[in-house]
């Protein structure tokens, strides 16, 4: 057993534990995109970062990677980390403003602006669909393909894979293509919807600054095409 | 390439993981492009699956999945070989052969690419043809460099037809 604390809480966890499950034990919730229970960890979002502090010395972790290691010192939701996070979501959002999945992360964590270029492509590389049909449909159809700026998710040589057996496990686990979302504000410039943020919640589940988060609720996408944009 | 030659590949780089990238440089080495065929019949063969393959071919510059002339002309664009105007000898080159990086010439004698650094900085800008550097290039060199390996194929042609 290894014993590291997070946010000052004492905790003790097998060997081979990651950060993010111990934290997952205590009830602390650090935000995801890339990681899945079902498969292996890859941190590629980021969005999973902690700070890890020994002595005087900090740095930044991804924690669905980072293996728990014996005195440790963790802070999930320190001042740096939450800066950091919301960093992560706004290159997200320059990349991949059609995503519903980040669209809510934005609003959940205050996500406010977009200072970066927009763009907008259709996948964040976050390898989930690579890793759902290697590692739960034992098909291993598609993969990252180039380097650099120009990798990419296909098949091999681009045509219909011998191997693929269309089982969709690749679009259902997507963040990016799958769920979109439909929110007002997307085409604008700038491309942050906040929309569902500046709404009245239809859901049952809300929080103190009335965000829904209902999964999928879309409710207040279908109410913010009705209330003119002064009024939002 | 028929099958007995891939399956000698296989079997002197050993039929595992580690001998990937081996197999794939003899390949290369055979045809000068990793062809379709020859991958699939790998990845069979040493059951590993086709995208891996792919990844790692796509991934290397030095594997190419396009067929590529019989002469590899690298231009270094890299910051020493930059300054001194290299961009000017990829002009001439491009010029000279009619083609864009990373394509072949129509009688696939060259293909043009750029590199990032050759390591050979003090001799910038540099342009590597096969495996002979060519340092302390111009771009009114160029010509004259590229015609030394189109007289040898034109004679090489010549034998052959």
């Amino acid at each position: 057993m290894i014993k590291l604390s997070i946010n000052g809480i004492e905790v003790e966890v097998e060997q081979g534990t990651t950060l993010l499950e111990a934290a997952k034990f205590l009830g602390i919730n650090i935000p995801t995109l890339c990681y899945n229970d079902g498969l292996s960890p890859y941190g590629a979002c980021r969005l999973c970062v902690v700070e890890i502090r020994d002595g005087t010395a900090s740095k930044m972790v991804s924690s669905c990677t980072y293996p728990a290691t014996e005195g440790l010192k963790v802070f999930t939701h320190t001042e740096s980390v939450l800066k950091a996070r919301k960093m992560v979501i706004e290159l997200h959002l320059a990349t991949c403003p059609g995503s519903k999945i980040i669209q809510d992360l934005a609003s959940k964590h205050g996500v406010r602006q977009v200072r970066f270029k927009q763009e907008y492509e259709d996948c964040i590389n976050c390898g989930l669909c690579v890793r759902i049909c290697e590692e739960q449909m034992m098909a291993k159809a598609i993969g990252f393909v180039g380097r650099g700026d120009k990798r990419h998710i296909t098949t091999p040589f681009d045509i219909k894979s011998d191997v693929c057996r269309l089982c969709g496990g690749c679009m259902y686990i997507c963040p990016a293509c799958q769920l979109r979302c439909h929110g007002p504000n997307v085409q604008e410039e700038g491309a942050i919807c906040n929309a569902c943020l500046n709404l009245e919640p239809p859901c049952v589940d809300y929080f103190d600054d009335q965000m829904c988060y209902m999964d999928p609720c879309v409710v207040c996408e279908q109410a913010a095409d009705r209330i003119p944009k002064s009024e939002r | 390439m028929e099958q007995t030659k891939l399956d000698e590949i296989i079997s002197a780089n050993g039929n595992n993981r580690k001998s990937i990238i081996p197999v794939l440089q003899e390949i290369q080495a055979t045809y000068n492009y990793l062809p379709k065929e020859e991958l699939q019949y790998i990845s069979e063969k040493m059951d590993i699956p086709l995208i891996e393959l792919f990844s790692i071919a796509s991934f290397y510059s030095s594997f190419s999945l396009t067929p590529r002339g019989k002469h590899l002309v690298q231009v270094c664009l890299g910051t020493a070989c930059h300054v001194r105007g290299a961009h000017r000898v990829l002009d001439e080159s491009k010029k000279r052969l009619q083609i864009e990086p990373d394509e072949t010439t129509d009688d696939q004698q060259f293909t043009l690419k750029t590199v990032n650094c050759l390591g050979a900085c003090a001799l910038g800008p540099i342009v590597v043809i096969d495996n002979d550097y060519h340092g302390n290039t111009r771009a009114q060199k160029v010509n004259a460099i590229l015609a030394q390996y189109k007289s040898v194929n034109n004679n090489g042609n010549d034998t052959t037809e």
